[in-house]
């Protein structure tokens, strides 16, 4: 106790417990101060979402290049528009076809893209048009049992 | 009957009596707190007794209990062929609930019972009452420090329990049971959400609060309680109840943080 003061105690303590917090928040809490800069949003409309949550996953040829950011209902068109965040050294062409996968049978869901052909590129805040929606397992099967007696 | 009836009657008084005491209690030192003049050295030293000498049993806790949940979860998860969930079934448990009650509840058993105990035996040998006299307020002098050091140090203690806990469960989880270093700590990044984190943190600041709070009121109306023992008994008394009822207390606040955070549209 003579060779530490309480201050120098109670500093060391406070600036462990920083650096734990600080370990957890930007490894873990995706605070984008880093990241905001050199990304770009692109928008697309699904039939149907069922299960992809906000913060999922984007993958292009399985690599994991984004994060799915707000999805919200359009009440005009019964559809769900969901805003993508990528980086902006990666160009998506006009004609790439955003589908809804999942990872494995019982995994999460996310969105994977496949590049185009076209010459024309989609600017930041655009749309991809192709879009394919999130294939239930339960649909297919009632489809099957239902469907094939006919 | 009316033996029955009276019993009844009185404890329910009782109880409301303390609750409004300790809420009146609460409020008057909040009050008393951002009155100038401020003095930093007191909270200095409160923090070394509530947070710094607290660091060997958050330690020492956190290890096991991150090295537990990895246990039990590798056990349940390694049926399904989902090992890689490991990371993210350790952090989401230890930020959202682990980490912030089992540090309040080992704060409560290392500091809550000596402030309650310190401040009944002030009150018991009629300090406090001396320090009226001097026209020092005790609320001021006493408490607040105290309040203002539980608040800054259960997020910094809960948040060392949960790296802790993470480094332990890594320890299972990787080094015995060979789940993938990559697949432990990437799972964790991305199952663990800003708004888990921002739960753990409200969680601690709340408890935090509620542990010192609950210690320093019981000890500091010791005169009041109905059992109306001063002295040795009446302290060792009033201490059990602030160690039990604070427990209570965290253990309700957090199902009450926790359903209020509780998104609807994020749910899984």
């Amino acid at each position: 106790m003579n060779r530490f003061s309480i201050e120098t105690v109670v500093g060391l303590f406070l600036v462990l417990g920083l650096a734990a917090f600080s370990f957890i928040a930007v490894k873990m809490g995706d605070i984008g101060f880093f990241h905001d800069r050199d990304r770009y949003t692109v928008t697309a409309r699904f039939d149907s979402i069922s299960g992809l949550k906000e913060g999922a996953f984007i993958e292009m040829a399985g690599v994991r290049v984004g994060t799915v950011g707000k999805i919200r209902f359009d009440n005009l068109d019964y559809e769900a528009v969901v805003e993508m965040s990528i980086p902006n050294e990666i160009e998506l062409q006009e004609d790439s076809i955003a589908s809804i996968r999942t990872n494995g049978i019982i995994g999460d869901k996310f969105i994977k893209i496949s590049a185009g052909g076209a010459d024309e590129l989609i600017p930041p805040g655009g749309e991809i048009m192709e879009t394919e929606s999130s294939i239930s397992l339960e649909e297919l099967i009632s489809k099957y049992i239902f469907e094939t007696d006919s | 009957m009316k033996r029955i009836l009276d019993k009844i009657g009185g404890d329910a008084l009782y109880f409301l009596n303390q609750a409004g005491l300790l809420t009146i209690f609460l409020f008057t030192t909040l009050q008393r707190m951002v009155m100038p003049p401020y003095r930093l050295f007191p909270v200095v030293k409160q923090i070394h007794f509530i947070g710094a000498r607290s660091m060997l049993v958050i330690l020492v806790a956190g290890t096991f209990t991150g090295m537990v949940i990895a246990l039990q979860f590798y056990n349940t998860l390694v049926r399904f062929g989902s090992v890689n969930l490991l990371g993210s079934a350790v952090g989401i448990s230890l930020i959202r609930e682990m980490g912030p009650v089992l540090t309040a509840l080992m704060v409560i058993g290392r500091a809550g019972s000596a402030i309650c105990a310190e401040i009944g035996i002030m009150r018991s040998d009629e300090q406090i009452d001396a320090l009226e006299c001097m026209a020092i307020d005790p609320y001021r002098y006493l408490i607040a420090p105290k309040i203002i050091a539980g608040v800054i140090s259960l997020p910094v203690l809960t948040f060392i329990f949960i790296f802790i806990g993470i480094m332990g469960g890594y320890l299972v989880g990787v080094l015995i049971f060979g789940v993938g270093e990559g697949a432990y700590f990437q799972g964790m990044y991305d199952g663990v959400l800003w708004s888990d984190i921002q739960m753990g943190l409200v969680k601690s600041l709340v408890f935090g609060l509620i542990i010192v709070w609950i210690a320093s009121a019981k000890g500091f109306l010791l005169h009041l309680d109905r059992s109306g023992a001063y002295g040795a008994e009446g302290v060792s008394r009033i201490t059990t109840n602030a160690v039990v009822l604070s427990s209570i207390a965290i253990l309700f606040a957090d199902y009450l943080i926790s359903a209020l955070m509780h998104e609807p549209g994020m749910a899984s």
